[in-house]
């Protein structure tokens, strides 16, 4: 936003422009043709009424009778000029607002699904509500000046043909044409190059008011707890008040442009009067000439205000678009490979070899344009080799922090990493296409997300091959067909944001059930169960190893039962792998294994040592 | 919550009157900002009048040309319409100074209002259209009132000041134009009405866009995981093609129904050649006169015309204002008593809850709860999913009210509790632990904006967690990200603890807040909590129970009511209860 400065915002916004001319060139020719229709005809209704008033009306009070026929010629010709006005309203308006909606539209699109594309690390460098307004309300800013460009257009053509006509009655009254409309283009250029740095701080104060509501809304249980409303609302009216503020410099300046561009026409008006008196009293012109001059300039009044709304709404089509190029040319999109093995109902083998990773920096959205991938912030994960075999259970076990999220979603490929290889079947998941990748592994996310759509499109997302029959198979493993049988349209039941709100237990099995319907030959469980009941949880967990569908399995867990179930253990510790093994051995070899894994263990034993001491002191005393 | 545009919505006049009573500060200086109005309005017809004035008495008069009078016609007229100008600046100068500040107020009090409803803590999804109100419904009020409220005033002045001008060059020819108008008025009318429902469908479909690209924005790991990237696609591409099929179909009726006015137009234009000639010749009108009224037939058609687009545009202000009056209408159902309150008397807090029973208007979800938890004692409250611990620990802190039944705190009953002596001793550490995009300290210090760095640490110290805060790559000043996305889901949880922690509160709930937390950090917190929480009372919702172990008793709820409580030895000793299931379970998990 910093680049829009007051000297090339028109020039870039005229590119903007060509930019929607060029996007659509037969929906803009049309809105153009009608405006230019509705123009000619303003210009010719100017003439039409100087005709009457000279042609008409003078002789006819000057005689004291009037020709019938020529009056209702005259009616007629008023009444025609009307209908084709209509006609070019509809082409100019229906014109304008189709290229705006259509060039909307044809830009939401590309920004959504720029979002679909890009990576997750890209995701994770841009706030949520950012994204919402690149999509909303950036679009609408560029666009903007779409509703009266066609206008502006044909008002630009019409005052050229209305100069030039002017020419051909009179040079003299021409040329007062010529400085008034002049006069106007010069107030509308100073005016847009000192009312482009004021749009862009107000564009910026709408951000910030929107994205501390945005956030404090999101964190309301946490500012309600702690009693930090009236903290709260006064960070906000700071945000507010510097808004408003930028908001009333604009309106000023606008102030003081709207007046004035009213009053120039009419101060040319005047001058016409003054000088076509002259011209009159010269015999260079008619009675005619004048009152067609003089009523031309009153009817141009008002249109050629089109084009100072064009360019007054420049300044925020730059910068909303600006912020539309930065999603669209942001580069990095994952990128799928080729390779699309034979399906197989195999478990997967998922290796990890020499991986290291670093999560992009580059947080701040002012700096998302020179953020490349190349960047990175610290590194988190240090030459991570692992191994899940082919059917095989591995529980990933590590202190909080120690980067087991970061593993989990390098084992779907939802980042890649920086250094190193993850390996499916002796793949590299960078080589498989996406179709692939997603057929093979699947993940189940720690916190989860679920679709504001039924339970059935939660479960299958739509995906080839999963029936009824197979979501419920599915709920059923994951322990959810009960309280799911139980809702009041079952699969049909809409959840989600606007839908049935389910408890955090529930979700967590809605999406394990959504992540089991796909068959996946390797299934990432990201402490995926830790809302559910320890009982639950325990039959899941049975459900899995009881072989109806054979998977292999990373799990990210903290409960003995689940280690338990697994085949391997691999520990890590501050993002590095610090032993592997079964839980026995870990138990032998790893101290720290064993403090995670034997707390509660041993928490409970310290605190019966002392309660049989305390108990013990009190026999002696 | 309030009801969502219904098909029959009060009247567009009855939402302005509400809007317009909300902030008396539009009412500032209207006066002069009205003067100013009218005087700048006078500046469009001085030029018709000086068209007539010269072609009259300077043109076409009696001494024929007379170039000295038109000079100061035009003189006199430049000076008029240099005031009018002028008066046109400060009038919307005014406007705009006085519109931005009241609305700005609004935002502000809108803002509050939301807060201290409870709809944001017990529906998550309303937080996206909520934060619409005090942005672009708001901004659509004020676009409304300064270019349409002076888009409209501006234009019934200069329908007045025309229409006037035109009576008093001839009576005969304005009743012309009036009736040439009459059937317009009725049609642009009955378009108007279409319009708002077509405006009403473009907002609707607006939300719908709104929340798919939220929905791909939030959703985006799992569309990836899922390789659904495609059907997300079609799904937004859906919502973006409905939105503009509807934006379309209101277009279409609005320039239908500004077309009418156009014919409107033409009709008036020609009537006025035919009966004003007519006029002339029986010596009503002279040349001069009715060459000014055809000026002013454009004067006046062209207010006409932009009023309409103007109230058309209206339509979509109006329900930004109704949706912010909505919001406010609604009474925070969890009232501050604020004045009239009282405060907790201070020491240790203990709690009785009387006869409680809790329904969300479905099912009940807490049954006739009955309890006494003295001062100073750790309270661990267990269950199973749906049992019911959430809504008592949210009862317990006043974000809800009990549907019947009675919550006391220290003997007071927690409604008569003022909300600043409540927030800053009884403190809540949810199991979702909300972070500010901002850094580690900052969010520490939320509570206690007057803490020191050095005092963060000694309270990391005192949690044994200053380890863990050395090995972030900032300390302190590390940076969490949106939502604190940049920690783990553990790692968050431990600053929320922190956070809780500072606030040095009397009565700590926690409810399941160290969930995602590893078991060797976890009992390293409960042990230095213990610790440094001796003296308070604690009460915590888990699911691990090793929480219930350390706490000096154990309320166990199942299915809304409490069916156990004592100590952990005790309650595991009752064979067959609720507690030794679950206890023999989370055995099993453990072991």
């Amino acid at each position: 936003m910093a680049s829009v400065t007051s000297r090339d915002v028109l020039a870039r916004g005229f590119r903007v422009l060509g930019r929607a001319i060029r996007d659509e060139p037969r929906i803009f020719a049309f809105a153009v043709g009608g405006s230019v229709l509705f123009g000619g005809l303003v210009v010719g209704s100017a003439y039409v009424i100087g005709h009457i008033v000279g042609g008409v009306i003078v002789p006819a009070i000057e005689d004291g009778k009037v020709d019938n026929a020529l009056l209702w010629i005259g009616a007629m010709a008023v009444l025609a000029v009307s209908v084709l006005r209509v006609v070019g309203i509809f082409g100019r308006r229906l014109g304008a607002g189709y290229m705006q909606f259509r060039l909307q539209a044809r830009y939401r699109r590309l920004v959504t699904g720029r979002y679909l594309d890009l990576p997750l690390s890209w995701h994770h460098r841009h706030a949520t509500g950012t994204l919402l307004s690149n999509a909303n309300s950036d679009v609408e800013a560029a666009w903007f000046p779409i509703a009266p460009l066609p206008f502006a257009v044909g008002t630009v053509v019409m005052l050229v043909g209305a100069v030039g006509s002017l020419f051909f009655t009179d040079w003299v009254l021409a040329l007062v044409g010529v400085a008034t409309f002049a006069g106007l283009f010069l107030i509308n250029v100073f005016y847009s190059r000192r009312m482009a740095p004021r749009q862009a701080r107000a564009q910026l104060m709408r951000g910030e008011v929107s994205a501390i509501a945005h956030e404090s809304f999101d964190g309301a249980l946490v500012v309600k707890t702690m009693g930090r409303e009236g903290h709260e609302t006064e960070r906000f009216a700071g945000q507010a008040r510097e808004l408003r503020d930028a908001l009333i410099s604009v309106g000023r300046l606008r102030g003081l442009f709207d007046p004035l561009m009213e009053t120039l026409p009419s101060l040319g008006t005047l001058a016409v009067l003054v000088v076509g008196t002259f011209r009159l009293r010269a015999g260079d012109i008619s009675v005619t000439d004048l009152v067609s001059i003089a009523f031309l300039f009153t009817v141009l009044a008002f249109p050629v205000r089109a084009i100072g709304w064009v360019l007054a709404e420049l300044p925020r089509s730059v910068a909303g678009w600006d912020r539309l190029q930065h999603v669209l040319t942001a580069t990095g999109e994952m990128r799928y490979g080729t390779i699309n093995p034979e399906k197989s109902d195999k478990p997967a083998t998922l290796a990890f070899d020499g991986v290291e990773y670093a999560y992009p920096v580059g947080a701040d959205t002012d700096d998302m344009v020179n953020a490349t991938t190349d960047d990175h912030g610290p590194t988190v994960l240090h030459d991570i080799s692992l191994v899940v075999p082919e059917g095989r259970t591995v529980a990933l076990v590590g202190p909080t922090g120690s980067g087991k999220s970061t593993i989990a979603s390098l084992a779907v490929r939802l980042v890649d990493p920086v250094t190193g290889t993850v390996r499916v079947d002796d793949h590299d998941l960078r080589d498989l296409t996406a179709a692939a990748l997603a057929g093979t592994a699947a993940l189940v996310a720690q916190i989860p997300f679920i679709f504001d759509d039924t339970v059935r499109a939660n479960v299958s997302l739509d995906r080839d091959g999963i029936d009824d029959d197979a979501v419920w198979a599915a709920l059923r493993l994951a322990q959810a067909d009960e309280f799911i049988r139980r809702l009041p349209d079952g699969l049909d039941t809409m959840v989600g944001e606007r839908g049935t709100s389910l408890s955090g237990g529930q979700r967590q099995r809605l999406t394990l059930a959504r992540a089991l319907a796909g068959r996946p030959r390797l299934l990432v469980l990201d402490d995926a169960t830790s809302a559910v009941d320890p009982r639950v949880e325990a039959a899941i967990l049975a459900a899995l190893r009881g072989g109806e569908q054979p998977t292999s399995i990373l799990v990210v867990a903290y409960r003995r039962a689940t280690i338990a179930l697994a085949d391997e253990v691999v520990y890590v510790e501050h993002g590095r792998v610090v032993a592997a093994g079964t839980h026995q051995e870990l138990l032998a070899s790893s101290p720290g294994y064993t403090d995670l894994v034997t707390a509660y263990e041993r928490a409970e034993a310290e605190r019966e040592r002392e309660h049989a001491y305390d108990e013990e002191g009190a026999v002696t005393a | 919550m309030p009801a969502e545009l219904s098909d029959a919505p009060e009247s567009t006049w009855a939402t302005i009157k509400r809007g317009l009573a909300l902030s008396p500060e539009l009412r500032t200086g209207l006066a002069a900002t009205l003067f100013f109005a009218i005087v700048s309005m006078l500046g469009r017809a001085a030029v018709p009048v000086a068209i007539q004035q010269g072609i009259d008495k300077g043109i076409a008069g009696p001494g024929g040309l007379d170039v000295g009078f038109v000079g100061s016609v035009v003189a006199i007229t430049a000076g008029v319409l240099a005031i009018t100008t002028l008066c046109g600046y400060l009038m919307m100068r005014r406007l705009f100074t006085v519109s931005e500040t009241a609305l700005a107020n609004v935002r502000v009090r809108t803002f509050r209002h939301i807060h201290d409803l409870s709809m944001l803590h017990q529906q998550s999804e309303r937080r996206g259209s909520l934060v619409s109100r005090v942005t672009s419904d708001i901004d659509q009020i004020t676009q409304f009132l300064q270019w349409g409220g002076v888009i409209l005033i501006i234009s019934a002045g200069q329908v007045v000041v025309t229409a006037s001008v035109m009576a008093y060059y001839s009576w005969q020819l304005t009743l012309v134009v009036l009736a040439a108008f009459a059937p317009a008025v009725f049609v642009i009318r009955a378009f108007q009405k279409r319009l708002a429902g077509a405006y009403g469908l473009v907002r609707t479909r607006m939300g719908a866009l709104l929340a798919a690209v939220s929905e791909s924005v939030v959703g985006a790991p799992v569309i990836r995981a899922y390789g659904v990237s495609e059907r997300t696609r079609a799904r937004l591409n859906t919502a973006i093609d409905d939105h503009r099929t509807a934006q379309m179909r209101a277009l279409r009726t609005s320039v239908t129904g500004f077309s009418s006015g156009e014919i409107a137009a033409g009709l008036a234009t020609a009537a006025v050649v035919v009966v004003g000639v007519q006029l002339g010749i029986g010596g009503t009108l002279t040349v001069g006169q009715l060459t000014a009224y055809l000026f002013l037939v454009t004067l006046f058609i062209q207010p006409v015309q932009i009023a309409t687009e103007v109230l058309n545009e209206a339509q979509n202000a109006v329900a930004g204002w109704r949706r912010v009056l909505d919001v406010l209408d609604v009474e925070p159902d969890v009232a501050d008593p604020g004045e009239q309150g009282v405060e907790l008397p201070p020491g240790p807090i203990d709690i009785r809850f009387q006869d409680v029973s809790f329904t969300y208007g479905g099912p009940i979800v807490l049954d006739d709860v009955d309890l006494d938890i003295p001062a100073k004692t750790r309270v661990a409250v267990v269950g199973e999913t749906g049992s019911g611990k959430t809504t008592f620990a949210k009862l317990l802190t006043r974000l809800m009210d009990p549907t019947t039944g009675e919550v006391r705190l220290s003997g007071v009953p927690l409604d008569r509790v003022r909300f600043d002596s409540l927030r800053s001793r009884v403190v809540m550490v949810p199991q979702d632990g909300f972070l500010f995009d901002a850094t580690v300290a900052e969010n520490v210090r939320f509570a206690r904006p007057d803490l020191t760095d050095g005092d963060l640490e000694l309270a990391f110290t005192e949690l044994g967690l200053i380890d863990w805060v050395e090995s972030l790559p900032g300390g302190l000043a590390t940076r969490v990200g949106e939502r604190g996305e940049a920690l783990s889901v553990g790692e968050r949880q431990l600053v929320a603890l922190a956070r809780a922690y500072v606030a040095d509160p009397d009565l700590l709930v926690l409810d399941e807040a160290t969930s995602a937390v590893d078991p060797a950090t976890e009992v390293r917190l409960q042990r230095t909590l213990d610790a440094v929480t001796r003296g308070r009372t604690t009460v915590a919702i888990a699911h691990r129970l090793s929480t219930a172990q350390a706490a000096d008793e154990v309320i166990v709820v199942d299915q809304g009511r409490v069916v156990q409580r004592g100590p952990h030895d005790e309650l595991v000793r009752e064979t067959g209860s609720v507690y030794a299931k679950l206890y023999a379970s989370w055995l099993e998990q453990t072991r």
